[in-house]
């Protein structure tokens, strides 16, 4: 890895990672247990695309997506490392971690898009 | 430093012991530390569903409502809970490290560690608020 992106990877890694901490556990909860155990009633297909129609909300689930797939990248490539012992395999994993999450973003910026 | 250390023939061998794979499970602290690093696995968990709940919103109402569905069996269920246990131990040692993460002074002192602490947990808090709230209103 050169020099020159590790401090911008570092902190994609800590913003991902507050967004995370801040955002995730309520989100989850609720898509994963409440709605589905009716708990509290899902919102509905028109008011999420109301939603979503506004630019905030836009913004909001982009980055709710992508800074968090970041994350995700810089801290399992070295979970890897320490936990498998594959450094010798450094480029592999480089390129299938941060290209996993910059494959999600795009994803995530084109579907956001799509949607009027 | 793996690459560099070339052996030849006469050049003698380093030793170093053989770590097993599964150190960390020796005692609760390595264990705890790589617990919390793989909570990075249910993050990125997450933010595949939110991209497939994305999808299906703009896919439609039937997609949506298959979405909806497919979050009702209970194999995922299960999957969401264990998901946010690990997302709720990220967010409690992400917002427990903060203060060495970032040092805050406020005229000059140095803000004390439960300081930042609690207000990383006060803005948790006021976030799901916020997000029920949002919710709630439709």
């Amino acid at each position: 890895m050169r020099k020159g992106i590790t401090p911008l990877l570092w902190a994609l890694f800590s913003a991902g990672g507050t967004v995370a901490a801040l955002f995730y556990p309520i989100h989850l909860f609720l898509t994963g247990v409440a709605f589905p155990l009716g708990w509290v009633n899902p919102p509905r297909h028109e008011t999420v695309l109301h939603w979503l129609r506004q630019p905030l909300f836009k913004i909001y689930f982009f980055v709710l997506i992508s800074l968090p797939l970041f994350h995700w990248a810089h801290r399992f490539r070295y979970t890897l490392y320490d936990g498998l012992q594959i450094k010798h395999l450094t480029v592999l994993i480089v390129v299938l971690c941060y290209g996993s999450a910059l494959l999600g973003t795009c994803l995530a910026a084109y579907t956001l898009w799509s949607i009027h | 430093m793996t690459g560099q250390n070339r052996h030849t023939p006469y050049h003698p061998r380093w030793y170093r012991r053989r770590v097993s794979v599964w150190w960390w499970l020796q005692s609760w602290p390595y264990a705890k530390f790589v617990l919390r690093e793989l909570t990075s696995l249910f993050v990125a968990y997450y933010a595949l569903v939110t991209l497939w709940k994305l999808r299906a919103l703009a896919a439609g109402p039937q997609a949506y409502a298959g979405f909806l569905e497919r979050m009702r069996s209970p194999l995922l269920i299960v999957l969401n809970s264990v998901a946010l246990i690990f997302v709720l131990f990220h967010s409690i040692t992400w917002f427990n490290l903060a203060p060495k993460a970032m040092v805050v002074r406020l005229a000059g002192r140095r803000l004390p560690d439960w300081a930042v602490q609690s207000a990383n947990y006060l803005a948790w808090a006021i976030v799901s608020g916020v997000i029920v709230w949002v919710l709630r209103r439709g």
